[in-house]
């Protein structure tokens, strides 16, 4: 098991009658980027509550970074960062003294915690608010200040708690180039997400939780494979067009009604050209085209047969 | 670093934070100062003519009508200083337990004794800051104490002590809140507790049923004896019984704010 930064068995939670975790298992190796995907309220945030020690599991094998999570909360704290949902920062403190706080309980000598704080303020690009409170942050300047927070002592393995959930979408890139530059330097990472082009583009590995249960794990290219979501709509002028273009793709599903088709297509360059190659060369316009990627509703939908329920919802 | 010296390097950086927050947030601390304030004028300008010529020969000291209030009632407003300013310590408490960040501290291998520490010792300075200010308020009206340093040393320590309990008691009511405002508002009885104590008036005057109550309640005994020692009324068994209060206060509430600091989750 020595290999494994995060390692868990048969992990049981339940508050009251409600069984939130039903028998979770999953491993993650050291120096890999972890995602774990799936809706609100299929678990996600308990399971990073107990594999930071905050919440105890009814049951259940949990080891971080090599130490039992029962036995020895300290001994994994000392070697785990969290950066929760909600940004854990003190809004009547300044950013720089934010940081500082950390790094004086994290026992840094006065000189080094000085210089780490201006080095993490500046990776972090808050060098310029830094004096001011974190009550006048933005969304984004609160999420990498938490996350400042959370290096302070380069902890080799980092727990993500929906980092970028709420954010917009400038923000959300920046989190994610500091996630990469995380990975880079070697550490281990946990993330949690309801996106699936956040998990595709972050995670080594994906686990897709629904109802307290993994019902799917694997590479990205491994579970998006899985997925029959991907597809091109392309809109036409008129009925003839439409039924013409129908002809010359098989795979291609018509909706008369909109003057749609929908083409199976994972929305890659070179599948795209031979796309409108076909088309040009049927002599078919073509009024408009859209890319759909596959997100968690897709997902979801291949793994466990139904919408997630806020798809339902909404619907 | 040995383990107690890493938890007072913690407690000494928690105690520096949780000051600053005082001093960023000084609207909190002007309020509840001025709710003792605007008692002690009330009560001593309003109350304090009529009041005063109702004490007793063993009350007044010599003096007779606002005079004899005044020093009659400092030891109340006193103690109702120290149950707003703990009022102040419940809210900070929950703001952190609601804020998040809490649960940071929590991940981190620091002592929970840093954590509720830096709190309490953070509360104990502004309480013994909030004293200070009041009672020197009224010193300026005219409250003419005849306690000796000896005197003024041992009602500093009842006070101190019987205020660590009120902070400790309103750590764990800012450690149980569900949001900041239940914070702010449970501890409000506390407030009123000096009143129906021996705290305004003496318990005698009370009808049977609340002359009870306000005899066995906590803030009569430390009332009694702080004016004792300041005014040098008799105070009796009554410094035995303060100073059990306190204790009993300081070991429950410790207790259950230790416990609900180690189980309790915020929403």
């Amino acid at each position: 098991m020595s290999d494994w930064a995060i390692a868990a068995g048969g992990v049981r939670k339940a508050f009251g009658e409600a069984v939130v975790l039903d028998g979770i298992d999953l491993t993650v190796a050291e120096r890999t980027v972890f995602a774990l995907l799936g809706p609100n309220g299929a678990g996600k945030t308990t399971i990073v509550r107990i594999l930071s020690t905050l919440i105890p599991a009814d049951a259940g094998e949990l080891r971080v970074a090599g130490r039992d999570v029962g036995a020895d909360p300290d001994g994994v704290r000392a070697a785990i960062g969290v950066t929760g949902q909600f940004s854990a920062v003190d809004d009547l403190l300044t950013g720089r003294e934010n940081v500082r706080l950390i790094a004086d309980l994290k026992h840094f000598g006065r000189e080094a915690a000085r210089a780490r704080v201006d080095e993490l303020l500046g990776r972090f690009d808050l060098l310029e608010a830094a004096d001011r409170p974190a009550s006048t942050y933005s969304g984004g300047m609160r999420r990498r200040l938490d996350l400042a927070m959370t290096l302070v002592d380069s902890p080799p393995v980092i727990f993500l708690d929906e980092p970028t959930t709420g954010l917009d979408p400038r923000s959300r890139r920046t989190m994610w180039e500091a996630i990469r530059g995380l990975v880079a330097e070697g550490t281990t990472i946990f993330l949690t997400t309801q996106y699936l082009d956040e998990a595709d583009h972050l995670a080594d590995r994906i686990a897709v939780l629904d109802h307290g249960r993994i019902v799917a794990e694997g590479t990205p290219a491994e579970l998006k494979r899985r997925v029959p979501g991907g597809h091109v709509e392309l809109e036409f002028a008129s009925a003839t067009t439409l039924r013409a273009a129908a002809d010359l793709l098989e795979a291609a599903t018509a909706d008369e009604e909109r003057l749609a088709l929908r083409v199976p297509e994972d929305g890659g360059v070179a599948s795209l050209r031979r796309l409108l190659a076909t088309l040009e060369e049927g002599g078919v316009e073509v009024e408009h085209i859209s890319i759909h990627r596959p997100d968690l509703d897709d997902v979801f939908f291949a793994v466990t047969g139904g919408a997630t329920e806020e798809a339902l919802a909404s619907r | 670093m040995s383990s107690l010296a890493l938890t007072l390097s913690d407690s000494r950086t928690m105690l520096r934070r949780n000051l600053r927050r005082l001093e960023r947030y000084p609207s909190m601390t002007v309020l509840l100062i001025g709710m003792p304030i605007v008692f002690l004028l009330l009560f001593v300008y309003v109350f304090g003519g009529r009041l005063g010529e109702g004490l007793g020969a063993e009350f007044a000291g010599g003096h007779s009508g606002r005079q004899a209030y005044l020093n009659y009632v400092v030891p109340g407003i006193l103690l109702m200083t120290l149950a707003a300013a703990v009022q102040g310590t419940a809210i900070v408490v929950a703001m952190d337990m609601t804020g998040g960040i809490t649960d940071r501290f929590r991940t981190m291998s620091i002592a929970r004794a840093a954590v509720l520490g830096g709190h309490v010792l953070a509360a104990l300075i502004q309480v013994l800051v909030s004293l200070l200010i009041v009672l020197a308020l009224a010193l300026a009206l005219g409250f003419r104490p005849t306690a000796d340093p000896l005197d003024w040393l041992a009602a500093t320590g009842v006070l101190g002590l019987f205020g660590l309990g009120l902070i400790w008691l309103a750590t764990a009511l800012g450690l149980a809140a569900k949001s900041v405002e239940t914070a702010s508002n449970t501890p409000m009885f506390l407030v009123l507790l000096p009143l129906l104590g021996s705290g305004f008036v003496p318990t005698e005057s009370m009808p049977a049923g609340l002359r009870q109550f306000a005899e066995y309640q906590p803030f009569t005994p430390v009332a009694e004896t702080v004016r004792g020692l300041l005014t040098g009324t008799h105070i009796g068994s009554e410094a035995i019984l303060a100073l059990a209060w306190s204790v009993a206060i300081i070991v429950a509430s410790y207790s259950w704010a230790i416990h609900l600091y180690d189980n309790r989750r915020p929403n």
